[in-house]
Order: structure tokens, then C-alpha cells, then sequence
């Protein structure tokens, strides 16, 4: 039972940013085929006229006082960063010099 | 050993009394940490942070303005930030990730003078029933070494197994507080939806998380849900009428009426001695007058399948923010930001959260949303429906927590859905927003602990625990 084919394993890769290698994709196709199906089972509910189940409590809209606070430092902020420099996160040159 | 107490209570009594101290207790719990270090529960232990903060406990106890959780040692399932310690979601893409702020558990754990003695592995990004996922290794089972301990919350569960803290925090998305706690002879509570707020919890599925204790008694069950529940600012998905108040005194001898699914008891999978337990605990309650009701649960199926589509497609949103870019692990082997992404989240994830990320972006690809991802939303409604009609009827519905013992570590890793169909009975309460408890009710001939579930209505968690304690107390002398 085939639910998606190499094609789609590899969009589904990409938009999850994702990379595998031919091993890895082969077993993980089979399990995802597997438990697609599985999750397939639930077309035999009868879910008509049934809303989505979005909300957790009955309260959805919770407000509270708008107060300045709960925020941390720029340098908390930067703490954990791979690149960084005094004020700003780095990542590798993204405009592309004209060839 | 006082370490080796129960009871919080009378640890604090011991203190109090002056016939032992936080640094004594400490140093007991250090060795113990030291003693079984093959389990591997923990992390991280923050030794020498622990030893200070000993001593400054017992100071205050001294000058009488100790907090009531003073004398308790405590871990934390290392997804829980506390600000100026590593958290890692027990995976390589965090590895030297450090909390710049607390959690709202941990803040109030520290107000309270609890000691947090370390933090505790699990399943990576708390995807697992059997803490075999964990970037940095399978936690052991203590009862028997070649045993799982569970999961997600496995180095919770054993760290407080095997005596190494008093007490711990999990979390617990389909089962995750539960099944561990059920399979290390523990309670473990998952609170209501909104009862505990999740601000400082690395998100896995945020409709269905909950942070929760595991104890080696009710009572300190009790105690630490009435300090760590309540409304919280930063966590604006909490309970209206959220309930905080879990000391009190309930009424004793009401008769009560449980509801017990027939699937449960006639499903083949549950082992004998997990179905004669269930069976001589309904025997129990009736011999005392409660009602014990049996009903069909048509949609019990539909529960797993549910449950993976709706908490994968959360998942693969609420890891996307592991990238590269602001924090956690950047892979050197990438040119362009597209790359780094790519390349940062392979070599960064395990295998089983790249498993649960591709099914959850599956899931919600414009293609199939309707099929999977709203059609589950749909069936969660019809499962919360059917669950509040339960409670119409009765105060409580009992399932076993689990429908075997621990089983062996590798039994079930190489087959994701069998591992999937271990969370049968605990994902229930996660669907539909309840509380649940796993109580350590009894263990196998070969000295297996497993756990009975009591689930109630959404907010009457005081209510549950409080039955679970007096119900744990006549199943033990029956």
C-alpha cells in the first residue's frame, strides 16, 4: 500500500528542510507509508456535521492587562547564538556577488 | 536512609526536628546519583549548586522562613527551562543550549525553596514511549536493568525509582508522565489542559503538553500540584476556573461511580496480571459500595490514530524554529541559508523526530489537510464529546495505564507503530483535556511494577488525585 511515492517523500523532505540519504529514505518511506495508513483509519468516523475541535477550554480568547514586562536583554538574546557579533546574529553572506 | 522516605511530610519532619539537614539529605542524594549512574536518568546533576543551596535552606529553616517545598529534592525532565542551566530536549541540536529565563515551574518550585538537584533525560523532544529516542542514550529501567523505563519522561521516573531525588517534573503529551511512572511502580499525573502553564516547556504538541509530577506518594502529589498549578500571564491557554487548591480536605465515603470501557478488559494485548489487577481492583470498589459501570467505547480505535495526526502536524510546526539561524546547533557544512537549514536540522534531529516531523508536514500539506488534519480535529471533538456523556454518568473512568509491564529495552524500536500503540489507554486524556493518574498499584510475579489509570472530568483534578490516594489505600488493604 503505497501512499506516497519518491516524488512526494522528497517535497514533503523539502518542505520540511530535511535531508536524507538513500538508506535512510528508503526505511523511512516504508514507515511513513505505514503509518499514513494507519492514520487513514480514521475516514470510517462518521464526522459529518462534526466541527474541528480547535480550542482545549472552553475559554478562547484570554486577555490580560497590557503591561511592559517579561522581555530579556539583547545580550540574553544573543547568549545562545551560533554567530553573532556585538549586536546582531551572523549567518553566511546571502546577497550573491554578479558573476 | 531519611532520603529513602515516601513522604515528603515526614522528611520535613526529620529536618525540622533537627535530626537531619537539607546538606545531609543532599549528600545522600549525590551518592545515590554517583551509585547508579549506569541507569543514566540524568543529564546533568548541578552538584555543587545542590550542596549551596543545602545549606542555604537549612538556614532559613533555622531562622523559621523556609518555603513548603524546603526539604524536597527535586529533577526536572530536561525540557524544562531554568534559567543559567543547559536544556536540551535530550537532543544534539540543543546540545549547548542554556535557559535565559525560567519556567513557570521552576519559578515557583525555587519560591518555594525546592531544590533542583538536576535535570533528567528523556525521549528526544519528548517523542517516545520507551526514553530509547534520547540523543544521549536509553535510560534503564530499575526494577530490571534490561528493561525500558518508559517515556518520554523516562529519567524522571527512575531517577525518583531509584532514590536519586524525592520528586520530579515530567511532561506529558500522549502518555508521557504516565506510562514511565507506571512502568517504575510511581504516581504520575497529567493535570487538565490549562492547569499548569506550559510557559518555559519546549514545545512538542501545544494542544496537548502538560507538565506534571511523578511521586512515590499521593500526598506529595498533592502538595506539588498546589504549587505548581494556577493562572499564569504567560501562558494564555490556561483554564477560566483554573483549579489551585489540592490540600484540602475532600469528603471521605462518598459513593462513587466508575466507568470501565469493555475494550479495555476484552483487548488481548493486556497481560494477565494486568488484567486480573483490574479486575480484582473493580471487584474492590464494588465490595464497598461504588458503582462500577460498563460501557462500550466505540471510538477507542481512533484514539492513537488521532492522536499522531493531529500531535505530529504541531510538531513539525513547533520545531521549525530549530534552524540554525538564532540558537542551538549550526552545521559547519553549509554555504547558503537554505543549506544550513537543511543541514543544521538533519545532522541536529534523531531519527524519530525527523519520523514525526515529515508525518506532521505530510499531514498538513494543502493536499491532505482535509483528509488527515482537520478530519482528526473532528474526531478529537467526537472523542471529547463522548468522554464529557462518561462523565455525565459517573465520577471516574479506570483503564490499566498500561497494558503490560516495561518491556525490553529494543523490543519495540525497530517498529515505530507498535511503539505508537503503547500509549492506547494514556493518549485518551491528552484528546480530550483531562487529568489523569497512573497509581502504582501492583507488580508482576517477576517484580514488574504497572499502574491503574483513573481519568475525571476536565478540572476536577484536586477531585482525582484525592480519590486516587483513598482507592490506592483500599486496594492495598483488600
Amino acid at each position: 500500500m503505497t501512499k506516497i511515492n519518491e516524488n512526494e517523500f522528497d517535497r514533503l523532505a523539502e518542505l520540511s528542510k530535511l535531508e536524507f540519504s538513500a538508506n535512510e529514505k528508503a526505511e523511512l518511506m516504508a514507515d511513513l507509508n505505514k503509518t499514513i495508513a494507519f492514520c487513514e483509519k480514521l475516514n470510517e468516523v462518521n464526522t459529518e456535521g462534526v466541527k474541528p475541535l480547535i480550542y482545549m477550554t472552553p475559554n478562547t480568547n484570554s486577555v490580560r492587562e497590557d503591561n511592559v514586562g517579561g522581555m530579556i536583554s539583547k545580550e540574553e538574546a544573543l547568549k545562545n547564538a551560533p554567530a553573532k557579533d556585538s549586536d546582531f546574529f551572523r549567518v553566511t553572506k546571502v546577497i550573491k556577488p554578479k558573476s | 536512609m531519611i532520603s529513602e522516605s515516601n513522604s515528603l511530610t515526614e522528611i520535613r519532619t526529620k529536618i525540622f526536628s533537627g535530626q537531619t539537614s537539607c546538606e545531609t539529605l543532599a549528600r545522600e542524594y549525590l551518592q545515590k546519583i554517583k551509585d547508579h549512574q549506569d541507569l543514566n536518568a540524568f543529564l546533568e546533576v548541578f552538584e555543587e549548586e545542590t550542596l549551596l543551596r543545602a545549606k542555604e535552606i537549612d538556614s532559613k529553616i533555622q531562622s523559621g522562613k523556609a518555603g513548603k517545598l524546603a526539604g524536597l529534592f527535586i529533577g526536572i525532565k530536561d525540557n524544562i527551562c531554568y534559567k543559567g542551566h543547559k536544556v536540551t530536549a535530550a537532543s544534539k541540536i540543543l546540545q549547548n543550549f542554556e535557559s535565559v529565563y525560567h519556567s513557570t515551574v521552576v519559578d515557583k518550585l525555587l519560591a518555594e525553596d525546592a531544590i533542583i538537584i538536576g535535570r533528567l533525560n528523556c525521549d528526544e523532544f519528548a517523542m517516545g514511549a520507551s526514553n530509547e529516542n534520547s540523543a544521549f542514550g536509553a535510560v534503564k529501567n530499575f526494577a530490571d536493568t534490561s528493561r525500558v523505563s518508559g517515556g518520554s519522561s523516562g529519567g524522571p521516573a527512575v531517577a525518583v525509582q531509584a532514590g536519586m531525588c524525592h520528586a520530579s517534573l515530567g511532561s506529558d503529551t500522549g502518555g508521557s508522565i504516565r506510562q514511565p511512572a507506571s512502568f517504575c511502580g510511581l504516581w504520575g499525573f497529567k493535570p487538565s489542559y490549562g492547569v499548569v502553564s506550559r510557559y518555559g516547556l519546549i514545545a512538542y504538541a501545544s494542544s496537548f503538553d502538560q507538565i506534571g509530577p511523578l511521586t512515590k506518594s499521593a500526598d506529595d502529589m498533592a502538595l506539588l500540584m498546589e504549587i505548581i498549578s494556577g493562572k499564569d500571564d504567560y501562558d494564555a491557554t490556561m483554564l477560566e476556573e483554573c483549579p489551585d487548591c489540592f490540600l484540602e480536605q475532600g469528603e471521605s465515603g462518598k459513593k462513587l461511580s466508575f466507568a470501565v470501557f469493555n475494550e479495555c478488559i476484552q483487548s488481548e494485548g493486556i497481560a494477565p496480571e494486568v488484567k486480573e489487577c483490574t479486575l480484582a481492583v473493580i471487584e474492590t470498589l464494588k465490595k464497598q459500595g461504588h458503582t462500577v459501570n460498563y460501557i462500550d467505547f466505540p471510538l477507542i480505535n481512533y484514539l492513537v490514530p488521532t492522536y499522531y495526526a493531529l500531535s505530529t502536524a504541531e510538531a513539525s510546526s513547533n520545531l521549525s524554529r530549530f534552524n540554525g539561524l538564532l540558537y542551538g546547533y549550526r552545521s559547519p557544512n553549509s554555504n547558503d541559508l537554505d543549506s544550513m537549514f537543511k543541514k543544521t536540522r538533519s545532522e541536529g534531529f534523531g531519527k524519530e523526530v525527523k519520523r514525526r516531523i515529515m508525518l506532521g508536514t505530510y499531514m498538513l500539506t494543502s493536499e491532505k489537510v482535509d483528509a488527515f488534519y482537520t478530519k482528526a480535529l473532528k474526531v478529537r471533538r467526537l472523542i471529547k464529546e463522548f468522554t464529557d456523556n462518561v462523565f455525565e454518568q459517573n465520577n471516574f473512568i479506570l483503564t490499566p495505564t498500561t497494558s503490560t509491564p516495561a518491556f525490553k529495552i529494543g523490543e519495540k524500536s525497530k517498529d515505530p507503530l507498535s511503539m505508537y500503540l503503547a500509549d492506547i489507554f494514556t493518549v485518551h486524556a491528552n484528546l480530550a483535556g483531562i487529568p489523569a493518574i497512573s497509581i502504582p498499584i501492583s507488580k508482576t510475579k517477576e517484580g514488574l511494577p504497572f499502574g491503574m489509570q483513573l481519568m475525571a472530568a476536565q478540572g476536577q483534578d484536586p477531585e482525582l488525585i484525592k480519590t486516587a490516594a483513598s482507592f490506592f489505600q483500599s486496594c492495598k488493604q483488600n
